[in-house]
């Protein structure tokens, strides 16, 4: 496929806004300023960004307990996204979510489920409404390599598959289901052999390469858009950070953390743009202060908005009742 | 005798129990992955050397896990299901509900369940799908019993009772007691540490404990909350107000006969819960005092809960969520006030 240099490019800034909003925030949360607990999605850039690219803003996607990739890439807004992990009422869910449950239906996200398993039939059930509806949007649910064991999983994908919905099933491959190696998990040599048990199409790819996810993702998309049902996508990918901010990371045999670096998806396309003359060192380098300095600024407004007003705790619990 | 917090006496009753019985084991998500964590609160942290054989990691498959619990339950093994967190029993009700907790009555007694389910509870700044005080989802289910304990020496002595026990058992373990160290470790966590005797025992389950005797007003709560309760306790003290403090430490079956002699003694009942206030636990206890002993009580039964709302993620919404000293200090001397 053709790429424009700018293309190219913005496909790279995608990928380092979500690789640097993740470095700061281990800092915060390090640091006590982010509450609660933190699933980073450092070096699986590439799926989110690549996915997500192939999507509009009203095709709507699913996530995980590890959404912030896929929310930065789906389109939530830093400022929204920020000030949501920070607790605050300026938060894409008032402060009422939290990391693991940012989201902006506006922009095609639902809050992100952090129950494994959870949004797979939930982004079933939106692809169903699209299609009774009429609506050539589709859906993608966001799942990671241990969701599939679940009951749920089976269920969701079933129907997807006997009725031709328009729903992309994105398994992310990180290797690892908390400390737990997917091979531990399966007796299938890759998650995308699992579509044999569902008739519809089963993909493994190179998640760590942006443009391989984009293609993949765009052709599951014109099917889907299409009516010719889902697709499974497995992705392979690593976590190169902790399954929480806490992690040691000792069940990952040293050489395999070691090679993962190497294949991190960020500085792999930084090297391919470099390589073939899309940019200078020097644009990326200034790409990248601009980001930071946009992070910075976006921080620090958030941190001076106000928490949500415990008067208010009890909004949101049900839908108000419409004005006639 | 050895001081010890809930998660290392927790770890020392497992292992007890796994050596005097070969037929105990231990299966959950990320119990024993060489490496790992021990479970997410360290529990089985290190078991792995000697226990290789009693101890399964399972694929992330709570009804399945559960469900193959039962099976090897009713085939005459002892299993031990880990839950990382309670919220996640929601996807194994049916295996627990309609099965575990049925299946010894709809065999006319020819069957048992020997089945053990751990599962952490409580509010820690993870937001609504982690958070959760499930007790009040197990507390009414014939068949099924129900364990929570507030220190370490119920918890172990708990946990080998339920081990022991021919029962379906769901023990609820409050994440801010563990007293985990490491990755486990939770922020705010209250000492629910205890002196830890040498010698097996058990803490028989249906038996509540007084953890402070006092006249005026009785205080009934679990878990964390038992804590809160003692604290305000403490303080209450110091206004002249003696309050006795319950810890009825099994939800199901409950210890009746010591919350009514408190009761009768102290003519006025607090009840401390985490979670909403509609349909908690709590509301049971007030319904069966109220049905028993209106007679003795001056004042009304105080409900003292969180608010009827998911639990929220900012750390201001949280707080507001989860039932602190203050308010329950607040119920004690409204009721006192009212003679
Ligand atoms: C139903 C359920 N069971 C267990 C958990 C605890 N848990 C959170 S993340 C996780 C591992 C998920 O692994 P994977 O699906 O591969 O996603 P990854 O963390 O690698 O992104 C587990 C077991 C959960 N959140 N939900
Ligand atoms: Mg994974």
């Amino acid at each position: 496929m053709p790429y424009s240099t700018a293309d190219l490019l913005e496909f790279h800034r995608r990928m380092l806004l979500i690789r640097k909003v993740e470095e700061r925030l281990s800092q915060l949360f390090l640091e006590g300023t982010i509450p609660g607990t933190l699933h980073q999605s450092l070096g699986q850039e590439a799926v989110a960004v690549g996915v997500c690219s192939a999507l509009r803003e009203t095709d709507v996607i699913t996530s995980t307990h590890r959404p912030h990739g896929h929310a930065l890439a789906k389109g939530v807004s830093l400022p929204s996204f920020i000030a949501e992990l920070l607790g605050k009422s300026s938060g894409c869910c008032k402060g009422r979510g939290g990391s693991m449950h940012v989201g902006d239906i506006t922009k095609g996200m639902l809050p992100s489920i952090a129950i494994v398993g959870g949004g797979i039939p939930i982004a079933t059930g939106v692809a169903l409404a699209f299609k009774r509806r009429r609506e050539d949007h589709v859906a993608v649910s966001f799942s990671g390599d241990g969701s599939v064991a679940e009951g749920i999983f089976h269920e969701a994908v079933n129907m997807g598959a006997i009725w031709d919905l328009p729903v992309l099933y994105v398994i992310e491959n990180n290797r690892y289901a908390a400390s737990t190696h997917y091979s531990r998990n399966t007796k299938l040599e890759q998650l995308s052999g699992l579509s044999a048990a569902y008739g519809i199409p089963g993909v493994t790819i190179d998640g760590n390469d942006v443009l391989e996810v984009y293609e993949t993702a765009q052709t599951a998309v014109e099917r889907a858009r299409a009516g010719q049902g889902p697709t499974i996508i497995e992705a392979m990918t690593y976590r190169i950070t902790g399954h929480n901010r806490r992690d040691p990371c000792n069940y990952m045999p040293e050489d395999e953390r070691d090679q993962a670096l190497e294949q991190e998806p960020v500085k792999r396309f930084e090297e391919v743009l470099l390589r073939d003359g899309h940019a200078e060192a020097s644009l990326l380098a200034a790409m990248q202060t601009e980001l930071e300095s946009e992070i910075e600024a976006v921080i620090e407004t958030a941190l001076a908005a106000p928490a949500p007003d415990p008067e208010e705790a009890f909004r949101y619990v049900y839908a108000e009742p419409v004005e006639s | 005798m050895k001081k010890l917090a809930i998660a290392p006496a927790l770890r020392d009753g497992l292992i007890e129990e796994m050596r005097r019985d070969k037929n105990v084991f231990c299966m959950g998500e990320d119990i024993s992955i060489p490496g790992g964590w021990g479970g997410v609160f360290t529990v089985t942290l290190g078991l792995e050397e000697e226990f290789r054989d009693q101890l399964i990691d399972t694929p992330i498959a709570e009804a399945g896990s559960i469900g193959l619990g039962i099976g090897a339950a009713l085939a005459g093994l002892r299993p031990v299901l880990d839950m990382q967190y309670s919220d996640f029993l929601f996807l194994a009700m049916d295996q627990i509900i309609n099965h575990a907790a049925k299946l010894r009555y709809m065999s006319g007694g020819t069957l048992s369940v020997p089945l053990l389910i751990r599962a952490p509870v409580g509010a820690t700044g993870r937001g609504a799908q982690h958070a959760q005080n499930m007790e009040r989802f197990f507390t009414g289910v014939p068949g099924l019993k129900v364990l929570c304990p507030a220190t370490a020496y119920d918890a172990k002595g708990l946990l080998k009772a339920a081990i022991r026990d021919d029962n379906p058992v769901v023990m609820f373990e409050h994440k801010l007691l563990y007293g985990s160290k490491g990755i486990g470790a939770a922020t705010g966590e209250v000492d629910a540490s205890s002196e830890i005797p040498d010698e097996d025992f058990i803490v028989p389950i249906g038996k509540g404990i007084i953890r402070r005797p006092g006249g005026d007003v009785t205080i009934v709560a679990t878990l964390l909350m038992m804590h809160l309760a003692l604290a305000a306790a403490r303080e209450l003290a110091s206004q002249g107000i003696e309050a006795e403090v319950i810890d009825p430490r099994t939800l199901a079956p409950f210890d009746w006969p010591l919350l009514e002699q408190s009761v009768e003694k102290t003519s006025r009942l607090i009840i401390v819960e985490e979670g909403p206030k509609t349909g908690g636990w709590g509301a049971e206890v007030a319904a069966s005092l109220g049905e028993r002993m209106m007679e003795c009580l001056t004042a009304p039964i105080q409900r003292v809960a969180s608010p009827d709302i998911p639990v929220p993620f900012a750390p201001e919404l949280e707080n507001a969520y989860r039932p602190n000293v203050r308010q329950i200090i607040q119920a004690a001397e409204s009721l006192v006030a009212l003679g």
